[in-house]
């Protein structure tokens, strides 16, 4: 764990020391999030605002802990920061920025991914988002890449999808989300438009005991395309952070959205996310969703295929070290005729970490001639880790198909010899079989981000195991 | 010529399972070697235990390469002195592409392949380029498994080359071009210890030395004769008692 934290200290887990304008931190409670909603301005026209997150905030209060899944009772709300606005001003490129917070950003390689990959790109420090880049291209396009805050406040579609797919209460953190949430992303592509490089959200956690709540909603109009990946890291601290987003996509008929997750967050992260998405007639919907980091990560993306003909695929890795419980899946929800889900979980488990695959497959009666895949591997480094399946099916009609394989494996020693009589050395060989494990994840991504997450496989097994 | 690997009284085991039990090999720089022998006369075991298999205890004796003790050494550090194993049945790597293998293997044995060379290795093992991009053994055929083996070997150009059967599960064609691939790269300092239980592969490479193998034991040793006399008798035959006896 030390060793390991060490290299993650070293490469994303720094701190930096930066002044904040606002902090709100103590147990939730009204005078809070009134207090966020004036400094979000959401006075006049927008107090509907404040009453949505007034009405979350009670939702928050009502709803017990979840009981289903790992203990998060390490999580106190008296000791969370729910609000951390750094003293800087939104800045539209990398030189506006203060050189501290431009540092950190420069550390993590962004702003070069940014140059070379990426027609947009937001830098999310803390509760707020610091700088956005948006090519020319991407403008000339009439994509809408900009705050939810003034989505929310001058995009009427983005009001129309808002909290329509994760309503306030779906879950204790749902709720907690909708009560503080800052930043994060409101994305709009025209109809017929296909985006054809990645925009990206990059999210840093810097303060100790951070909550960071961002929102995300991105809505893909008739026959458009678009994939949108999110990074992110936090310093390593002793005390936990938590991250409580919450994500909607909205695929209408013919769209195309590809959603990619790096997860890497330090292990002294709650990362209990809520991502959920529609996918009308012919529309797909991918989730590629990786967890390296985290404390505890309670994440299960979900597609509800809402029109005839629609596809999910969702590919979830995650690898669970020392210290780590990963509990992730997926839902795939088919509510029409014809629609077709295919889930890939994959996981590892090693130095007494902990993956969990918790999956829904549910076909309704209207969902005739339906299909559904869902493939579980779970890969043990060794015996002190742990892995378990929980999958649920809920089929309503007799013209639907669901397939489901599950399958433990543990590391082969002989894989093991085999790459090392060719020069590897145990850490090396290991990364290649765990990177190849993962392979059916990592041939999806984007080639820059598939070279970042083998290094971050690498740098998991040479820190953690051996 | 100097000696390049030199094996002492070797005695090896698999779990409780003594398999081999005293041999004594020593192969100068530029030699041929064969080995052969009946089924589970051993002969696998000893290109592991070279090569450094985890799994296998080696309980007596010692291996040298150039000199230098190697009996406890990991097996990449073997590998970086320039020993090599063609294995008998290379083990599936799914999701591990073998131009990747390739690449990180010569990255760490410090050696850089030019694309000219990938391309003439391709050609002389008879294979698309494509077949870089499978996984490493992973839906191969057997034939196509030793294909990426002796692939490997072209590349990673070993100082002592190990090679495990590689003439099963491949025919006569695809024998002929293998072998000739891997008699391109004889040598006066490269070595090769082929392991064999068939005497065809002998129409096409010459050995220095043919050692056979019964019972964990080197129990007679020739020139291609005895390679050729097997094929016509057989071991029960050429061998006599000591076949009986193992």
């Amino acid at each position: 764990m030390l060793k390991l934290n060490k290299k993650y200290r070293e490469k994303y887990g720094f701190r930096t020391k930066v002044g904040y304008d606002a902090i709100y931190e103590g147990y939730p409670n009204e005078e809070m999030v009134r207090a966020l909603s004036r400094e979000k301005g959401e006075v006049g026209e927008h107090e509907w605002i404040q009453k949505f997150r007034l009405k979350a905030l009670k939702y928050f209060l009502q709803k017990p802990m979840p009981s289903w899944g790992p203990d998060l009772s390490g999580i106190n709300f008296e000791n969370i920061i729910y609000y951390a606005r750094p003293e800087v001003n939104r800045a539209k490129t990398w030189e506006e920025l203060p050189k501290k917070i431009r540092e950190v950003y420069e550390r993590l390689n962004i702003p070069e991914v940014e140059k070379k990959y990426l027609l947009g790109l937001s830098a999310q420090f803390d509760s707020e988002i610091v700088l956005r880049r948006i090519k020319e291209e991407l403008k000339k396009l009439g994509v809408i890449f900009t705050d939810p805050e003034d989505g929310l406040k001058n995009h009427p579609i983005f009001r129309k999808w808002f909290g329509k797919i994760v309503p306030p209460n779906d879950n204790k953190f749902a709720a907690l989300n909708s009560a503080f949430f800052s930043g994060g992303s409101f994305i709009y592509v025209p109809p017929g438009v296909k985006v054809p490089y990645p925009l990206e959200t990059y999210f840093r956690i810097n303060i100790s005991r951070a909550g960071q709540f961002e929102r995300t909603l991105i809505i893909a109009d008739e026959g458009a395309e678009v994939t949108y990946v999110e990074g992110c890291t936090a310093p390593v601290y002793s005390k936990s952070s938590l991250h409580a987003a919450v994500v909607e996509i909205v695929a209408l008929p013919g769209a195309k959205v590809r959603y990619v997750t790096l997860q890497n967050w330090s292990k002294n992260v709650y990362n209990l996310v809520t991502k959920r998405s529609v996918a009308f007639e012919n529309a797909t919907i991918e989730w590629l969703d990786s967890n390296i980091g985290s404390k505890i990560t309670m994440k299960y993306p979900s597609v509800y295929m809402r029109g005839e003909n629609a596809k999910a695929e969702i590919i979830s890795v995650a690898y669970a070290g020392k210290g780590q419980i990963q509990d992730t899946g997926a839902k795939a929800v088919h509510l029409a005729k014809n629609t077709s889900s295919k889930i890939v979980a994959k996981s590892v488990s090693a130095e007494g970490g902990e993956a969990n695959y918790r999956g829904l497959i549910s076909i309704a009666k209207e969902a005739a001639r339906s299909k559904a895949v869902a493939k579980c591997d779970a890969l043990l480094i060794d015996e002190k880790s742990k892995t378990n399946t929980y999958p649920y099916t809920n089929v309503q009609n007799q013209e639907s198909s669901v397939a489901h394989e599950a399958f433990v494996g543990k590391l082969s020693q002989e894989k093991l010899f085999y790459l090392m009589s060719r020069g590897l050395d145990e850490d090396q060989a290991m990364s290649l079989i765990v990177s190849g494990f993962f392979s059916d994840f990592i041939r999806k991504l984007p080639l820059q981000y598939a070279i970042e997450f083998k290094r971050l496989i690498e740098l998991e097994i040479k820190g953690g195991v051996g | 010529m100097s000696t390049l690997l030199k094996i002492q009284n070797l005695h090896a085991k698999i779990g409780k399972l003594k398999i081999l039990n005293g041999i004594n090999l020593s192969i100068r720089a530029g030699e041929i070697h064969f080995i052969m022998g009946p089924n589970g006369s051993g002969k696998s075991t000893l290109a592991l235990t070279i090569m450094g298999d985890p799994r296998i205890k080696v309980t007596k004796g010692k291996i040298y390469f150039q000199n230098k003790n190697i009996t406890r050494l990991e097996p990449n550090e073997r590998a970086k002195l320039g020993i090599f194993l063609g294995f008998q049945n290379p083990i599936a790597i799914e999701g591990l592409f073998l131009a990747s293998l390739i690449n990180t293997s010569a990255n760490v044995l410090g050696k850089k392949i030019a694309d000219k060379e990938i391309d003439e290795a391709l050609r002389k093992i008879n294979l698309p380029k494509d077949f870089l991009y499978k996984d490493v053994n992973y839906n191969m055929s057997g034939g196509e498994k030793k294909k990426a083996e002796a692939l490997q070997l072209l590349l990673l150009k070993p100082r002592l080359a190990i090679l495990d059967e590689f003439d099963t599960g491949l025919d006569v064609d695809a024998l002929r071009t293998i072998s000739k691939a891997i008699k391109s790269l004889m040598n006066k300092y490269r070595s090769f210890l082929i392991i064999t239980h068939y005497s065809r592969i002998v129409d096409y490479i010459k050995p220095d030395k043919v050692h056979i193998m019964v019972g964990g034991k080197i129990v007679k040793e020739g020139n291609v004769k005895l390679a050729k006399n097997i094929e016509k008798y057989g071991y029960a035959k050429v061998l006599g008692e000591k076949y009986a006896e193992a």
